[in-house]
């Protein structure tokens, strides 16, 4: 068991939802990602979903786009990106997942990025442009690693697509809460509720609902529905802010504390 | 080897290829290709498709006998499949106008498209106007520059032309939002694809529409030569133009074909756009094949004079064809391009696309290495009214070279 499988096991038990925060790894610099992350754990977060970034973030908005940019002008690549997490494992124990797109994990090799990911001490992985259907190879090397590789289901997912989806997929499953691109939003589309309660009812593994979470009324909706929420681009925004590292924490602070609290109520 | 056995029914063209789409998108390209494959096997849409390619786009376009240009390279006779005379001004519309129809069977209402020379714009936005459809296209912002008059021609067609001014500001850049906009509005959008490429099942359609090119090329040069051609030649950027040429030959061993990809400065500079040469094996946009990209899978930048051939990822189909070596694979540069557009101008009385100069460029080169009894194709994929900005601006640019070394520049054309 994985410190992912380990972390919603305990949640489950406590009757607590997981709070899981996205953030870009190298921004605003290397040093500051570690800090990052371990006060996004002060402030109760889970599971830490880690940026890698890619030139063409084509399921991004904005934000996202900004501070996968801006990593690689920082020149995160394969090392410094596994350098912060062995640096934040020194400090952590908190389960980090990769979050990123396709190419650049299979440009490194699926076998070699799984091994260093796994020594680096990361537990599972998830690429956006990865469907179920093409990832037998990772599925098995992620097996072979005990990586979770979690997988996405969207409002448009059919009933037989998910089959395949939570057949595939290990950890948990990712809801995207709405058909779009990462970014904030108002409120959540129409048929939310049903949709989300359907997938909850069909997945054997943990459900968390991400894409536009950005206030703590969607976070107490999300609770009373499934295991957990992302929250992505309203912290990623708060990292691409030109302003002193301590005022950053401070607003990163302010943000995430009301969000994470809902999740750290007794749920039923 | 059945050519029509590719893809198979994951998508794949040997390891090439393949659907690696955000899941938002996989129901949606299921729903695509079912429907693709029942209007396939459907003779009223056969019928409905073959009247408005023969009265909207005014198919067939004709195989021409390029006299002056066979003399003056003293080789091989040479033959210009005549797409450039297509409405619209390219092959493009070949793809636009059947994808449309599909979208319209489909009952979506709402049409996007990413263009690079604007030529896939131009196209989408007739086919939408046609069937009165609304119809985004996204474009580069650099694109949108160097290709202007097609800006305006998509604004006269009704078409909203969305400037894309994320990453390099060419056609890559203009895929990724578009592919946002498909993700946020998949229920009544259809996304048309403009190449050989993306996510299955768009290699295998846009292969379908473009096919015709090479069956009409062989209908017609029977007639007129009562033999099939031994050499075919077309620009490779994403590969419709290509691969709608080169797949009715595929099975005919006799008949060698040259894709020509683009050399920007030089291959040997890192700045082009030649994947066969500089790529290695990636995904980008849904499709696994030959990428221009760093050690780190880093999408690279591209450079070509031709905004259509400007983009980091070769079509699935041509990298198997070209690992089997039934298919070769070379190069034309800016210059020699330039070159090629000057030279078909004066020599035919056609002002070539720049992406077709790069295939007329390699026919230059190679024509006159053949014997005259040897039948060459070039894919005259579009016309160049569109590059006159960018032509003129070059022209000036080797006016400065020429006077500064006292020396007429060769092939340009007449300022």
């Amino acid at each position: 068991m994985n410190r992912i499988d380990a972390a919603f096991a305990r949640l489950k038990e406590s009757r607590k939802k997981a709070f899981v925060p996205y953030i870009v790894a190298g921004v605003p610099g290397s040093d500051e990602t570690v800090e990052i992350v371990l006060e996004l754990e002060r402030l109760g977060a889970d599971v830490i979903e880690l940026g890698y970034p890619f030139s063409d973030p084509m399921a991004d908005g904005v934000v996202n786009q900004a501070a996968a940019n801006r990593a690689l002008e920082l020149g995160v690549d394969a090392d410094a990106y596994f350098a912060m997490v062995a640096k934040i494992r020194e400090r952590s124990q908190i389960p980090i997942l990769v979050f990123s797109y396709l190419n650049p994990i299979f440009k490194l090799g699926f076998d070699a990025f799984a091994r260093r990911a796994k020594a680096a001490g990361m537990d599972g992985m998830l690429l956006v442009d990865m469907p179920v259907e093409e990832s037998l190879d990772l599925q098995a090397i992620c097996k072979r690693e005990d990586l979770s590789l979690i997988f996405l289901a969207a409002p448009t997912t059919t009933p037989e697509r998910l089959e395949k989806v939570l057949q595939g997929g290990t950890g948990f499953l990712y809801y995207i809460s709405r058909t779009g691109i990462t970014g904030e939003q108002a409120s959540f589309q129409q048929d939310f509720a049903a949709k989300v309660a359907a997938i909850k009812k069909a997945s054997k593994l943990p459900v968390v609902v991400g894409f536009g979470i950005s206030t703590p009324d969607h976070v107490r909706t999300v609770c009373g529905l499934v295991d957990g929420v992302v929250v992505g681009s309203a912290l990623v925004r708060r990292t691409l802010e030109k302003k002193p590292f301590a005022d950053m924490l401070a607003d990163i602070k302010a943000l995430v504390a009301p969000l994470a609290a809902p999740t750290k109520e007794t749920w039923n | 080897m059945d050519p029509g056995q590719f893809p198979d029914k994951w998508g794949r063209f040997g390891q090439f290829g393949g659907k690696y789409a955000p899941e938002v998108l996989m129901p949606a390209l299921e729903e695509l290709e079912t429907h693709y494959l029942a209007l396939r096997e459907n003779p009223a849409f056969a019928a409905e498709l073959d009247l408005h390619l023969k009265e909207f786009v005014g198919r067939p376009s004709p195989l021409y006998f390029a006299e002056r240009m066979t003399k003056k390279c003293g080789g091989a006779k040479i033959y210009l499949k005549r797409e450039d005379l297509n409405h619209t001004g390219a092959h493009k519309i070949n793809n636009s106008l059947g994808q449309v129809l599909i979208a319209r069977h489909m009952g979506k209402k709402r049409i996007i498209a990413e263009t690079g020379a604007g030529q896939h714009g131009v196209a989408t936005a007739s086919a939408a106007a046609k069937f009165d459809m609304e119809c985004v296209i996204y474009m580069g912002r650099v694109d949108m520059e160097r290709q202007a008059p097609n800006v305006q021609r998509m604004h006269l067609l009704g078409a909203t032309v969305v400037p894309v001014e994320s990453g390099s500001r060419t056609l890559k850049d203009a895929i990724n939002e578009a592919i946002r906009d498909w993700v946020t509005n998949i229920g009544e959008t259809h996304y048309v694809f403009g190449s050989a490429l993306g996510p299955h099942p768009y290699p295998r359609i846009v292969r379908d529409f473009q096919k015709i090119i090479g069956e009409e090329t062989e209908r017609q040069m029977l007639e007129k030569e009562k033999r099939l051609p031994d050499y075919l030649v077309a620009c490779v950027g994403g590969g419709s133009n290509a691969i709608g040429m080169f797949y009715n030959f595929l099975d005919k061993p006799s008949v060698k074909m040259i894709g020509v990809e683009a050399g920007g400065h030089g291959v040997l500079t890192g700045l082009h756009a030649a994947r066969f040469a500089g790529g290695t094996l990636g995904v980008l946009h849904g499709a696994k094949s030959y990428v221009l990209q760093t050690k780190d899978g880093q999408i690279a930048e591209t450079h070509s004079i031709s905004a259509g051939l400007d983009y980091a990822n070769v079509g699935p189909e041509h990298a198997m064809y070209r690992d089997l070596g039934r298919i070769q694979y070379t190069s034309a540069t800016d210059e020699e391009a330039l070159d090629a557009f000057g030279q078909l101008s004066r020599l035919e009385g056609i002002i070539p696309a720049l992406e077709s100069s790069h295939a007329v460029a390699e026919a230059l080169r190679l024509a006159p290495t053949l014997s005259p009894d040897k039948l060459l194709v070039v894919n005259l994929s579009g016309r160049g009214d569109k590059d006159m900005a960018t032509v003129i601006a070059a022209m000036e640019e080797v006016k400065k070279t020429a006077a500064s070394k006292g020396a007429a520049a060769p092939g340009m054309p007449r300022p």
